[in-house]
């Protein structure tokens, strides 16, 4: 007997709910062959608005866990990606990729997952500083997370981008709303789901689907967004992210040169593009002037 | 010559008419689906900020924080001109007589919890002297709790006298009558409290304390709403509506005076008639306000925290 195919709506992910936009509105991607993805939510600046609300309230007790908790909590997303594998390959396939490549793909997601996992509680040892200064006080500088970031995905790498995008932002602290890629959503509608059955805390990361040239501009001007990240090379685009950024003087990086699949799509320095250095004077007794001396 | 008490004929307040839980909440939700925009919206927020009463009652509040509370009351956010004030700034009876200075001139009402706040589990001659000490330091307003254990017991008489006589105490001030529904249980008891306390004399009555939960909700705003509208209808007496607490967002506080409008009408969307008691509300408004003035999602950060 014949059956009707049931096609999955991909919801939203925001503040560790799946709602489905406030708009209404949907979209059907499709792949090259012309076959009907999925129906995906088309997001408005409202979805937007509640997304940063959520990731602000979820800042505070994010940005204070212990380190080492954020890289725990990391290391489990990628044993959940790990487990959820096939899902992913098959997706990936759906979206055009080859099967090799899709098992690449997913498997360079996972292991860069772990390697964030290894950083969280590194990197800021090693950007961290004790400076010498002319007066009786131990002065030290130490980089501290931005506060919400809005990711804008990239089109292509639908899930490797993604994850390199999301992974040293949260290692760091940060939480963030993510813009998934318009042509090619389903990947991150599922990460959304292995986010949520990983222990990481509603709020922290925030996914949208929908049209970036609707989107950009909110994405870029919410006072309350801290940072935004761009991976398009794309100059009007560009142009229009440095101008509205500069409501707020957000920190804009734009990653439309980096090659996600090579080594230099992971570093430490990822993590430092939403981080800011805050150094500290805190006055000690004077002891050079007493004429101690070690 | 007054009657001695037991001589006065006080009505039978277990006659209060009961309430449909299901039709009153559905009622209620109905209020949440109008849509407010633009300019409506922008009027609508201004009138929110100016029926606020901006409260601290805190047990470490200091003369500070009374005054810089004052001191926002006033400017609730210079960067945006032609807004209005406040209403009201609330606090405890010691606190009066700072708030009372800090706002000289301004037209902005000092008003005062009193009658053990928040409890309410005083004697009564405590009671009174805590509403006449905050009287006479220069309080306008005072709000007041009720006996809700008497209240429990049944004793609707001795809740109508005490709040009769807090009133006398009152003399010019215009007194709030407290009815914590959050700790009263059910509907019937929200409109039979608040029929005690508008034939007691309350010139306003109150949904919450703001340190029970639930505060002030949408339905028990209603019930209390129509039993104002009811004693309007029977005596000519109009009385206030004070939700307070748990109203922190500006499309809340909205749909609050879509609801005052639908059931009392305009004569009371003024702050004659109608106060929000909120302290985060004012900045979620003023918020709204910058948004529509500049269309930016705005930041908690650039708005004064008190």
């Amino acid at each position: 007997m014949p059956r009707l195919e049931v096609l999955k709506t991909y919801k939203i992910y925001i503040g560790g709910q799946f709602p489905r936009t406030e708009s209404g509105r949907y979209y059907s991607p499709v792949n090259k062959a012309g076959k009907k993805l999925a129906n995906v939510c088309l997001c408005s600046r409202k979805d937007f608005r509640d997304a940063v609300v959520s990731a602000r309230s979820a800042f505070g007790g994010w940005s204070s866990r212990a380190a080492f908790n954020r890289s725990q909590i990391l290391y489990r997303m990628a044993e959940m990606l790990e487990g959820r594998k096939a899902q992913f390959i098959d997706e990936l396939i759906q979206q055009d990729a080859t099967r090799a490549h899709a098992e690449k793909e997913i498997s360079l997601a996972i292991d860069r997952l772990i390697y964030y996992a290894g950083w969280c509680d590194k990197f800021q040892q090693l950007f961290s500083a004790v400076n010498p200064v002319a007066s009786s006080h131990f002065n030290f500088s130490v980089p501290e997370p931005t506060g919400v970031v809005s990711i804008i995905a990239p089109q292509g790498d639908a899930l490797l981008g993604l994850v390199s995008l999301i992974a040293p932002v949260i290692a760091g602290g940060n939480t963030c709303v993510v813009l998934a890629s318009e042509t090619k959503p389903l990947c991150a509608v599922t990460f959304a789901e292995v986010l949520n059955s990983s222990d990481l805390p509603g709020g922290v990361v925030n996914i949208l689907t929908g049209k970036p040239a609707e989107l950009v501009s909110w994405f870029t001007d919410h006072m309350d967004v801290n940072a935004t990240l761009y991976c398009e090379n794309n100059s009007d685009v560009q142009k229009l992210i440095r101008e509205k950024s500069a409501s707020n003087l957000k920190r804009v990086h734009f990653y439309d040169k980096v090659n996600w699949y090579s080594a230099e799509g992971q570093s430490p320095y990822f993590i430092m593009d939403s981080q800011e250095i805050k150094t500290t004077w805190h006055p000690v007794e004077n002891i050079a002037g007493a004429g101690g001396g070690y | 010559m007054p009657l001695p008490r037991e001589k006065i004929i006080r009505p039978d307040f277990s006659l209060s008419p009961r309430i449909d839980q299901v039709g009153v909440e559905e009622r209620a939700s109905r209020f949440t689906k109008r849509s407010i925009k633009k300019e409506t919206k922008l009027n609508g927020l201004k009138l929110v900020l100016n029926m606020i009463d901006l409260t601290t009652l805190e047990g470490k509040d200091t003369d500070g924080k009374v005054k810089q509370l004052c001191y926002k009351a006033m400017h609730p956010h210079d960067a945006l001109p032609g807004l209005p004030t406040v209403a009201a700034v609330c606090v405890y009876p010691t606190m009066v007589k700072v708030a009372k200075k800090a706002l000289e001139g301004s037209g902005i009402k000092v008003a005062s919890v009193t009658t053990a706040f928040p409890s309410g589990q005083a004697p009564r001659d405590v009671k009174i002297r805590d509403t006449k000490y905050a009287v006479a330091n220069g309080a306008d307003e005072v709000d007041m709790v009720i006996s809700r254990g008497k209240f429990h017991a049944g004793e609707y008489n001795f809740v109508y006298d005490e709040i009769a006589m807090i009133k006398e105490a009152c003399g010019e001030a215009r007194l709030k009558v407290i009815l914590e529904t959050g700790e009263l249980g059910t509907y019937d008891k929200v409109r039979r409290a608040s029929d005690i306390a508008m034939q007691a004399g309350a010139d306003f009555i109150k949904t919450s304390t703001g340190k029970i939960q639930p505060a002030a909700t949408m339905p028990v705003t209603l019930v209390m709403l129509e039993a104002i509208r009811d004693f309007y209808y029977r005596t000519g007496k109009m009385t206030g509506m004070k939700p307070a607490g748990g109203i922190s967002k500006s499309k809340l506080a909205l749909h609050y005076l879509v609801m005052v409008k639908e059931v009392l009408g305009e004569d009371w969307l003024s702050n004659e008639w109608f106060r929000f008691g909120a302290s985060s509300l004012a900045n979620d408004v003023l918020m709204q306000l910058v948004k529509e003035e500049t269309g930016l999602y705005q930041a908690g950060n650039y708005f004064s925290a008190d």
